[in-house]
């Protein structure tokens, strides 16, 4: 194996889910205040995945107060706690960047009812 | 300052404690054996003289063999030297590692840059390109080069295409990220000249 292998490999994470455009999920982020830190939970749907081993990152859009808020967290980083999947969600696009062009009903997702379709891919 | 002779390997990303990506290129720097000391009495200057990597004995020629079995030390297929303020410290077969330099340190990176061959001038010279649609017909070319009937030559020094790349270049005041001894690894922020596999001169800044 390479340095840059090794390198990758000490620093990639082996708890992390596989993520799908269209899971809804809740991400816990390590925020640092001060000398204290706390969790933070980002909860939304996955509108994009990037990227590929260390450096694959994915893009999380969530409603909030009438706002429509999205942060990309790569999968990979430290601050980053546990990737909760609460739904996978049925979507014909790797990229969901349509939803930032639809509000209230339309900017839903329709719900896999076979518990697994996407998860175990 | 003294130095170190290496080989890019690459680069990737790390993290630090704040969870940011932090771009690295992974340089794998010695061990270098000083093969040689230049001293102010007979060179005129203070230098070491490094050699790094091994190579089989029937690659070199019985005159730069002898340069090496007549110190008693291992053939090493490349040699440069580094200037340096003091020899103190430094004798002839003695081993140089990545130890010399620490995480926070700044170093200077010498490379040969990626050869481009012939290039153009938005390449070459970062000229604007014209448009590509929308009728004008400029693409990459350079335009106009200067005037007519006076001076009825082009200036010298005018940018235009031409050989592109392939020439020494030192990438300065990089920032050490972090060293392993055990696997002769340097971790530098930033990009360094020259593919991977190539070789690289690492060396010490100011001080």
């Amino acid at each position: 194996m390479g340095l840059i292998e090794k390198l990758d490999a000490a620093q990639s994470k082996t708890d992390r889910p596989g993520l799908a455009p269209g899971d809804t999920v809740e991400v816990s982020v390590r925020v640092i205040e001060g000398d204290k830190t706390r969790q933070q939970k980002f909860r939304g749907d996955v509108i994009n995945v990037r990227g590929s081993g260390l450096r694959k990152s994915f893009t999380v859009r969530k409603i909030s107060e009438g706002v429509g808020v999205e942060r990309t967290f790569p999968l990979h980083g430290p601050t980053i706690g546990e990737i909760k999947i609460l739904k996978h969600s049925r979507v014909r696009r790797a990229k969901l960047f349509y939803l930032r062009n639809k509000t209230g009903k339309a900017a839903r997702l329709s719900q896999v009812r076979s518990a697994g379709e996407i998860g175990t891919k | 300052m003294m130095g170190l002779i290496g080989r890019k390997v690459g680069m990737t990303q790390i993290f630090n404690e704040q969870g940011e990506v932090i771009p690295v290129t992974v340089i794998e720097a010695g061990p270098c054996t000083v093969t040689e000391l230049r001293t102010q009495e007979r060179d005129g200057y203070l230098a070491v003289q490094l050699g790094f990597g091994a190579q089989k004995e029937s690659r070199f020629t019985r005159p730069v063999l002898g340069q090496f079995t007549k110190r008693n030390l291992p053939p090493a297929r490349h040699l440069r030297e580094f200037r340096l303020d003091s020899l103190e410290g430094m004798e002839l077969g003695k081993s140089v590692t990545v130890s010399i330099f620490e995480a926070g340190h700044h170093v200077d990176v010498e490379g040969v840059t990626k050869g481009r061959g012939f290039a153009g001038v938005v390449k070459r010279h970062k000229f604007a390109a014209g448009h590509a649609s929308h009728g004008p017909t400029h693409g990459k070319q350079p335009g106009s080069i200067g005037a007519s009937a006076f001076p009825s030559r082009v200036i010298k020094g005018k940018r235009l295409p031409g050989r592109m790349g392939g020439v020494r270049l030192t990438a300065k005041n990089l920032e050490v990220v972090a060293v392993d001894p055990e696997q002769n690894m340097l971790l530098v922020r930033g990009a360094v000249p020259g593919p991977p596999r190539a070789l690289v001169l690492v060396r010490k800044r100011g001080n």
